[in-house]
């Protein structure tokens, strides 16, 4: 079976981007920036991708990158989800870096896993594996269209875009329109991508490469949502030991105490799918059951831990002040994010014969 | 230090000795416990070598390979998972000596006297009394959900020696001989229609002192051991993909086309998830338990699992229609073993609600996650304080 503890280099990893987003990512800094001109966090993505190489991780080493695999970048993802960082990693050190990985444009492969460019894919965030995408017009040479829903493309440097024929287009960011969208999640914004005759450069196909790529986003989107739900429950916990009401912490009422138990159990589920879909999508055995069974625990987990928390902070988790509604939104707009519980659990209808009813034959007349 | 290597040598020099197929089954047992290869992670001459635990499995493997019989664990899960620990850690050498051995090769089963009618999840509350008489401890009470009892030689029993101090201060663990003529098993029925489990009745039972396990009055602490692992039996078990009560209801959804219905496949896919996720989190805690990194997790799993029964039964019921209306067997019989499989959908559905019960309710295990994994306040207490015989009762 598979390996579903953390290693120790991904333990000493771990603690690395930790302390990174400790000195440079705090909670109040976030909720600052998301209101900003520039949402993105560049400066600490540089220090990331470029310092620490970490954007690089899914590439092999002889293609530029550092020839690690999904499991190191689980453990990064799920300290980014912890910090609810405004960075494009999984959009870019994922997403794009895995469609590029099933293309031949080893240039730009190495520009993305060296962090010195952020690519985009430029396929609307809420779509699942194997879905259907919008592709854009390719006339006399140049591409034409608008695309919505596009998760960090206003920060991006380069799109990759599918086109009606068939392929996967390079678009520098600089010839195209990006238009941000008010988003759900404001450490994640969405954008629009209007294409008037942009050039563009074939990179490879385009379906094997935005299905693999959403296959592995919904993979590990699932640690990023670990992430994010651990942060939740500790601070809930802390939170509720602190707060004292009838004179005593609130943390000892057994309503409350039992609530939060169940959301501990559910942390620890939710850390066995991550870690299994995690080893899956490395060693590439039993990915597609169990990227989808991550997705369909992990979408719902995490909005439930997340909405529980600020239920239990009472007034406080209500104000634009507390941090606990960016990982609030972070996890709602995660639920929706490459595809939604029901439509992993479809899949795997399919995937492990659990097929739907038979529509019963018409009765003749 | 005891390596694989030497395992697998001490394995077939075992076999080569006493070939199974040639060898009576209990002397062949005994010849396993002798040669320290029964639990590889006990001191040597208790069945043990010695070894680390993760180890077993290289002789398990061995041995299923030559097809040696087992002493058939879940028939024997009591002794093996809650007595023999407890005997190790805190019995006498004379102990260690009288008992471990034939409790392994199963000649002799052992149940457990815990739980009464009065001191169910307040189990420290118990009210049987155990009466100092010269060399021996006079017995009487009654206990309650006793599986095996009418089939053991012996149990574990816990018993008030001193009323006057605090509930938890009271307490003394003794090993009682089941044959004692004050012993008097009867059956407890259920609501499946059998009677897995027992009501014991102790009436002037004598147990001898040297049948004592740890100090007088310190047998709630002794008893720790024993309920630590219980719930690591019970939580434990190793499961393939729909290797739990997922499996039939997934068959039948497979076999039984005219059985659908949109609402049920919602229903059955979002199931076959969590069964799916608890089995991963299930194999990450043995894999931690191997790695000698032992997690907090495993409170949660008997929590998880007894939901996850229910709820898959529950689903299993509904989804057989008009069987669904129907049952296996209200016969009163008293079945050595559970078996979740053998029996109809009913059976599972019934039996799996004593899951959030058994070995600690589910409410209770809900505080235990509060308190001891994530630090919260324990409910203010009036009991602690004060002598067992001034409890509200």
């Amino acid at each position: 079976m598979t390996d579903l503890l953390y290693s120790e280099e991904e333990e000493a990893l771990r603690a690395a981007v930790r302390d990174l987003l400790t000195d440079h990512c705090a909670p109040a800094d976030v909720i600052t920036r998301a209101e900003s001109d520039a949402p993105h966090d560049r400066a600490l993505w540089k220090l990331l991708a470029d310092g620490m190489g970490l954007a690089g991780l899914l590439v092999p080493e002889e293609r530029g990158g550092q020839g690690a695999s999904a499991r190191e970048a689980a453990v990064v993802l799920e300290e980014l989800g912890r910090a609810v960082a405004p960075l494009p990693y999984l959009t870019s050190a994922v997403v794009a870096t895995e469609a590029l990985l099933a293309c031949d444009d080893a240039e730009l492969l190495a520009q993305l896993a060296s962090g010195r460019s952020i690519g985009a894919l430029a396929v609307a965030l809420h779509t699942a594996p194997g879905a259907g995408v919008t592709a854009v017009r390719v006339q006399d040479g140049t591409l034409h269209g608008e695309l919505t829903g596009i998760a960090d493309a206003a920060v991006a440097d380069v799109l990759l875009v599918p086109a009606d024929d068939g392929g996967l287009y390079a678009v520098a960011a600089d010839t195209v329109t990006i238009t941000p969208q008010v988003s759900l999640d404001l450490t994640r914004p969405l954008a629009s991508v209007r294409l008037e005759g942009a050039p563009g450069r074939r990179v490879g196909a385009a379906e094997p490469a935005v299905r693999r790529a959403l296959r592995a986003a919904a993979g590990l989107l699932a640690s990023e949502q670990l992430g994010v739900a651990e942060w939740a429950l500790t601070q809930t916990v802390r939170y509720l030991k602190e707060r004292k009401q009838f004179n005593r912490p609130v943390g000892g009422f057994q309503a409350l105490k039992h609530r939060l138990a169940q959301l501990w159990l559910e942390v620890v589920h939710l850390r066995a799918a991550a870690r299994a879909a995690a080893d899956a999508l490395a060693t590439g055995e039993d990915m597609e059951v169990r990227t989808a069974v991550a997705q369909a625990y992990a979408a719902p987990a995490a909005v439930r831990v997340t909405e529980e928390a600020l239920q239990l902070h009472g007034g406080i988790g209500m104000t634009w002040e507390h941090p606990v509604h960016l990982y609030l939104k972070r996890a709602k707009a995660d639920s929706i994010a490459y595809g939604t519980a029901g439509a992993h659990r479809e899949a795997l209808a399919a995937l492990v014969d659990l097929q739907a009813p038979v529509r019963a034959p018409l009765q003749a007349p | 230090m005891t390596d694989a290597d030497e395992l697998r040598r001490r394995t077939r020099e075992l076999l080569a000795q006493h070939p199974p197929a040639s060898t009576d089954r209990l002397d062949f047992l005994r010849a396993r416990f002798d040669a320290g290869l029964a639990w590889v992670h006990y001191p040597e001459g208790l069945g043990g070598l010695g070894a680390p635990r993760a180890l077993q499995g290289v002789v398990d493997a061995e041995l299923a390979a030559a097809g040696a019989p087992d002493n058939d664990p879940r028939r024997i899960g009591i002794g093996l998972g809650m007595a023999a620990p407890t005997i190790l850690k805190y019995g006498t050498d004379e102990q260690k000596r009288r008992y471990l051995r034939p409790l392994w090769t199963g000649e002799e089963v052992w149940c457990q006297l815990f739980s009464e009618p009065g001191a169910g999840s307040d189990l420290a509350a118990l009210g049987t009394r155990a009466v100092r008489s010269g060399d021996s401890w006079v017995v009487n009470g009654q206990k309650v959900w006793t599986s095996s009892a009418h089939l053991a030689r012996w149990a574990i029993l816990i018993a008030r020696t001193d009323p006057a101090v605090p509930k938890h201060q009271g307490i003394t663990y003794f090993v009682c001989d089941m044959t004692d003529p004050g012993v008097e098993v009867r059956p407890l029925r259920q609501i499946t229609g059998e009677a897995e489990f027992n009501e014991v009745f102790l009436t002037d039972v004598r147990i001898p002192d040297d049948r004592r396990l740890g100090e007088a009055g310190d047998g709630w602490r002794v008893a720790q051991t024993t309920l630590n692992n219980e719930r690591v039996a019970i939580g434990g078990m190793a499961l393939p993909r729909e290797g739990g009560m997922i499996g039939p209801v997934a068959k039948t959804w497979r076999e039984r086309p005219g059985l659908r219905t949109h609402d049920l496949h919602q229903r059955l896919l979002k199931l076959w998830v969590e069964a799916e996720v608890a089995r991963f989190t299930g194999e990450r805690l043995r894999q931690q338990l191997v790695a000698g990194q032992p997690g907090p997790e495993g409170a949660g799993m008997k929590l998880a699992f007894a939901r996850l029964n229910q709820e898959i039964s529950g689903l299993e019921v509904e989804l057989r229609g008009e069987e669904g209306l129907l049952y296996d067997d209200w016969t009163m019989r008293r079945p050595e073993l559970v078996d979740f499989t053998g029996r109809d959908a009913g059976y599972r559905y019934l039996r799996s609600k004593g899951n959030s019960i058994e070995g600690g309710t589910s409410e209770v295990l809900l505080n235990i996650v509060a308190e001891r994994v994530l630090g919260l306040p324990a409910e203010p207490r009036t009991d602690k304080d004060v002598a067992w015989k001034d409890l509200a009762r």
